[in-house]
């Protein structure tokens, strides 16, 4: 009886606290945008080339920032690919280095193709490619999707 | 097997001697007056645990105390409850403190050997009071504002020393970020710290001297 009526109060207690501080991780919002990088002609070819931009969120009672890059390699028979400039294996940025055409993340040297795939180093998966169109005026937009 | 565990805990722990001392104590035949006590440290800690619970989300900054404590009462999840526990529990606690002493002065509790508990309770409702007094800044709205505006101007009408007074409450000579974050800090670390203090020293005189009975007519 007491062992019962403990629980009871144990869960009458503890459920809301557990659910206030879970909350905002539990609140999940899916977008999904297209967003314009850069006219396709004025991109190099066969260099890829970062292009940023940020979107600006609610997060809890705030107005926050966030920054995004993505890598885009235009080839000289005109197909384009873009990547994440996310490493996938935990997240710093990493960056295109000319002279080794590679790219390169300063936290745990891992290093990745112009491809994407990955060459030396621990992330354990290519880097994450963005769906991309170019619409009627020519501008490349890539489909940004965030849960 | 649960026997034995209770055996080997209490043999190393004093877990028996600690229930006989501490719970089981004598007390002279009383009346519902004498658990105010009881009822002043539940809300005390009550109001620890909500208050912890709020600075989850609450955020000290001008810009941003106001919108993180609408946050809390309107977004979270049992953001309302815990608030509301917190803001209705801190004049409860005044109220059963303040009747906790009264008790305690109309039966004579104050008197030999029970000074040093006496003391350390006026402490303790000071204390009680500075709880109320900052917190009531922190939602950031205009009550609070305006209220902590009045609260520190009356802390400056003592004589000579008023103004001085009055801008070490403040930080400066306006309400300004540094007054929120100033009672911010009294309120989350220094306050709470020597009430913790004081309750444990209080509560080590209770159980030491015992509690005083009613006093009878001819005494």
């Amino acid at each position: 009886m007491v062992g019962l009526l403990g629980g009871v109060i144990a869960a009458v207690i503890g459920l809301p606290a557990l659910g206030y501080v879970l909350a905002p991780a539990l609140k999940s919002t899916v977008t999904d945008e297209w967003v314009p990088l850069a006219p396709v002609e004025s991109i190099p070819v066969d260099r890829p080339t970062l292009y940023s931009f940020t979107r600006v969120q609610q997060i809890g009672w705030e107005r926050t920032a966030a920054s995004y890059g993505a890598y885009v390699i235009r080839r000289a028979d005109g197909s384009v690919t873009v990547l994440s400039n996310i490493c996938t294996h935990l997240a710093c940025r990493v960056s295109w280095k000319d002279d080794q055409r590679q790219f390169v993340c300063p936290c745990h040297d891992g290093h990745f193709a112009e491809d994407g795939s990955v060459l030396s180093g621990p992330p354990p998966r290519p880097l994450d490619h963005f769906d991309h169109k170019v619409d009627e005026s020519g501008r490349l937009l890539i489909h940004l999707v965030e849960s | 097997m649960r026997a034995r565990i209770l055996g080997w805990l209490d043999e190393r722990m004093g877990l028996s001697a600690f229930y006989r001392t501490v719970l089981d104590r004598k007390v002279p035949k009383v009346n519902w007056a004498f658990t105010l006590g009881s009822a002043s440290l539940f809300l005390a800690v009550t109001q620890g645990v909500t208050g912890i619970f709020l600075t989850v989300y609450y955020v000290p900054h001008p810009d941003q105390a106001y919108e993180s404590v609408n946050y809390i009462t309107n977004e979270v999840a049992f953001g309302w409850l815990i608030r509301g526990i917190h803001h209705w529990g801190a004049t409860l606690m005044v109220i059963v403190v303040f009747l906790h002493m009264l008790r305690t002065f109309f039966y004579a509790a104050y008197k030999y050997p029970r000074e040093v508990t006496w003391l350390t309770g006026v402490f303790l409702l000071l204390i009680t009071l500075g709880m109320g007094f900052t917190g009531y800044l922190l939602p950031w709205n205009q009550r609070a504002y305006w209220a902590t505006t009045v609260g520190t101007s009356i802390a400056g009408t003592v004589p000579l020393l008023g103004r001085f007074i009055e801008s070490v409450l403040r930080g400066g000579s306006d309400l300004s970020a540094l007054t929120l974050a100033r009672f911010f800090s009294a309120h989350i670390w220094m306050l709470p710290a020597a009430l913790a203090g004081l309750i444990g020293i209080h509560i080590y005189l209770v159980i030491r001297l015992g509690i005083s009975h009613i006093p009878a007519e001819d005494e």
